[in-house]
């Protein structure tokens, strides 16, 4: 009787870790203390995350973070050691691929070299024995969300690696998936395809409305696409949160150091219980009394004046780099190096070997523990 | 690396050693058998240099025909054989660990130091009713009594897929290791059942190769004569071994040479006829 047992676990199950967007948990995706063994390796250890319907979900992480094989057990290709994944309150773990409802686009695109566009696109109807009519209308409206009218009787080797792209992407949509998985989607295009592949693949996604989940490295893909961003690192998520407020409240240290660019920054508390930090107190921070911290001061809030002013870190400007729109000012301060961004404007006129003057904004710094 | 034709005679001097082993080793033995296929036989085994049509006339009975229908039937069948179990199993191989993979291939090598000779009398003894695989199955229950299960047309079939497997699956092997294993992920994530995904997206993505080994099983199988004569009955017999038989029994030179000759005539025809097929049906595609 494995109904009753698994209907029997159900009550008692710890309850779900509800998102921000307050989603509902019987709607969407629950990973349930998914972990996966290889050998002695553990790739995804103890992971706890539930995707709302209708949100985009970026899984992002160093290679070996443990995020692709998360995808791949989501998708059904790998089995989790322990846990349990739920889908719209369905307990999905031991489904085989095929029979969940999923789209998924990998990472090499794995387009049928067989098959011309169209008959790629078609391939899900066909192999449910759809009618030829049905998928003849299916795969010209993929067609025509793709922006590729007409192509539908060219052989996918004739085709550039953004066009590749989007038919994968069309495929992967043609069942109507409830759940839309990518892979590293947009590794192999250049720099400029990819930024706007990013947008219309968000666009696309708010347009359809479906629950999607993306595995990448590159953070401005995460930050562009997002409505969850889930850092992940050794096999555990270390924050998911929206893009912004990864951004601004990083959880730890290395999600600070992964997100962006940040200076970290060691804080010490002196007899009074102010912060110190470089030998300066910084008024209007305050410093958890136990243990030693890091401050994380994200480049753009790290400002520059003169040396000796109230407040200000005394340091050396070792190198400037004038991007044009962006200067990154590089500074040492008694040993700490340091980057200050600021545009041409906000910024007094510096030069290398000369001191300035470092203060550092309280109400956007963030203090983390060691 | 720039691809340019030839300019100059001493350009094609690479092409020199392999057009001498080829002239060497085929044209010219090759072009021998043409000529001795239209040679006069002479009683006592000889046969004077002539131009009769007489050996290709000796064709035109029921008998011959029969002879090559039957090999030509035999051939089909072993390549079609080989090649339904050598795929799958290929398949299924290249998703096997490293380890795995080089235990197998060490075994299927193996078969190929076996000589046919050996092949032919160790399925023979498998097959025979004192000693063979028929025991097993009483001694399991599954059968009355022992029987013989050769001479007779399975036997032969059996043990010519034997010897060829391993052919086929050495073959197979680089295409499927090539074979992007994402392909059939993404058609499991598309909805297909893996078996599905197995018939939808490999073999048709593999559809060349699987043509060029059966071409390959097929000629390998025409050439066998001993598994026929082992495990055969005279009615199960090639046409290469009627051509052994003339050749070297009845010295008849002329005669399997015409013989000869005219198997590898139809072969060729057949091959041609299997790759332009494959080319229409690409073309179609």
């Amino acid at each position: 009787m494995p109904e009753s047992g698994r209907a029997g676990s159900l009550p008692s199950r710890i309850p779900l870790r509800r998102g921000k967007t307050n989603g509902d948990t019987m709607s969407g995706l629950t990973l349930n203390s998914v972990r996966k063994d290889f050998g002695s390796f553990t790739a995804v250890n103890d992971v706890q995350l539930n995707v709302p319907h209708g949100t985009f979900v970026c899984m992002l992480g160093p290679s070996g973070c443990g995020k692709t094989t998360l995808l791949r057990m989501i998708a059904g290709l790998d089995l989790p050691t322990s846990g349990e994944i739920r889908l719209d309150g369905e307990d999905i773990t031991a489904v085989p691929t095929h029979k969940r409802n999923l789209g998924m686009v990998f990472q090499s695109l794995a387009l049928f070299p067989h098959l011309t566009v169209g008959e790629n696109i078609a391939y899900p109807l066909r192999i449910r024995g759809a009618p030829r009519e049905e998928q003849k209308r299916r795969v010209e409206e993929l067609l025509a969300m793709i922006h590729l009218p007409g192509y539908a009787d060219r052989p996918v080797a004739k085709l550039s690696g953004g066009q590749r792209q989007r038919v994968a992407i069309a495929r992967a949509l043609t069942r109507s998936p409830k759940l839309f998985l990518l892979d590293e989607p947009l590794s192999a295009l250049d720099a400029k395809l990819r930024e706007a592949m990013q947008v219309e693949l968000r666009q696309l996604q708010q347009q359809l409305g479906i629950t999607t989940i993306v595995v990448t490295h590159d953070q401005r893909e995460a930050m562009t696409m997002a409505d969850t961003v889930v850092v992940m690192n050794q096999g555990e998520i270390r924050q998911a949160a929206s893009p912004i407020e990864i951004y601004r409240r990083p959880a730890d240290t290395f999600v600070a150091d992964f997100i962006g660019s940040t200076n970290l920054i060691d804080m010490d508390t002196d007899s009074t219980g102010r912060a110190i930090v470089l030998g300066q107190a910084i008024a209007g921070l305050s410093a958890p009394r136990s243990g030693k911290t890091i401050l994380s001061v994200r480049p753009e809030d790290v400002h520059l004046t003169a040396p000796g002013s109230e407040g200000a870190i005394t340091g050396t400007v070792t190198f400037v780099r004038d991007l044009g729109g962006t200067i990154e000012t590089f500074i040492d301060c008694s040993g700490k190096p340091l980057i200050a961004v600021s545009t041409p404007r906000a910024r007094p006129e510096v030069s290398v070997g000369q001191p300035v003057g470092v203060v550092l904004d309280p109400g956007v710094c963030v203090v983390l523990d060691r | 690396m720039r691809r340019e034709a030839p300019q100059k005679l001493t350009d094609y001097a690479p092409l020199a050693f392999p057009a001498i082993m080829l002239t060497v080793f085929f044209v010219i033995p090759f072009g021998t058998m043409i000529a001795v296929s239209f040679f006069q036989r002479q009683q006592g085994g000889f046969y004077t240099p002539a131009f009769v049509l007489s050996n290709y006339e000796r064709f035109a009975s029921l008998f011959f025909a029969n002879v090559l229908g039957f090999s030509l039937t035999l051939a089909v069948l072993v390549a079609i054989c080989c090649v339904a179990i050598g795929v799958p199993f290929t398949y299924l191989l290249t998703r096997m660990s490293r380890r795995a993979q080089i235990v197998w291939m060490v075994a299927l090598l193996s078969v190929l130091s076996l000589s046919e000779v050996i092949i032919g009398f160790a399925w023979s003894t498998l097959f025979s009713r004192t000693a063979g695989i028929t025991n097993l199955l009483v001694a399991l229950g599954l059968m009355q009594k022992a029987v013989a299960l050769s001479p007779g047309f399975p036997a032969v079939l059996t043990a010519m897929v034997y010897q060829a497997l391993p052919y086929t699956i050495l073959v197979l092997y680089p295409a499927l290791v090539r074979l992007d294993p994402t392909l059939t992920e993404a058609a499991r994530t598309l909805g297909a059942s893996p078996l599905r995904a197995f018939f939808t997206v490999v073999v048709p993505a593999l559809r060349a190769t699987i043509l060029a080994t059966l071409i390959m099983v097929f000629i390998f199988a025409l050439g066998s004569y001993l598994l026929p004569q082992i495990l055969g009955r005279p009615q199960h017999w090639t046409l290469s071994v009627l051509i052994t038989d003339q050749a070297i029994y009845q010295s008849n030179m002329p005669f399997a040479a015409a013989m000869a000759v005219f198997l590898v005539l139809v072969t060729l025809a057949l091959v041609t006829l299997t790759l332009f097929a494959g080319r229409k049906r690409e073309a179609a595609a």
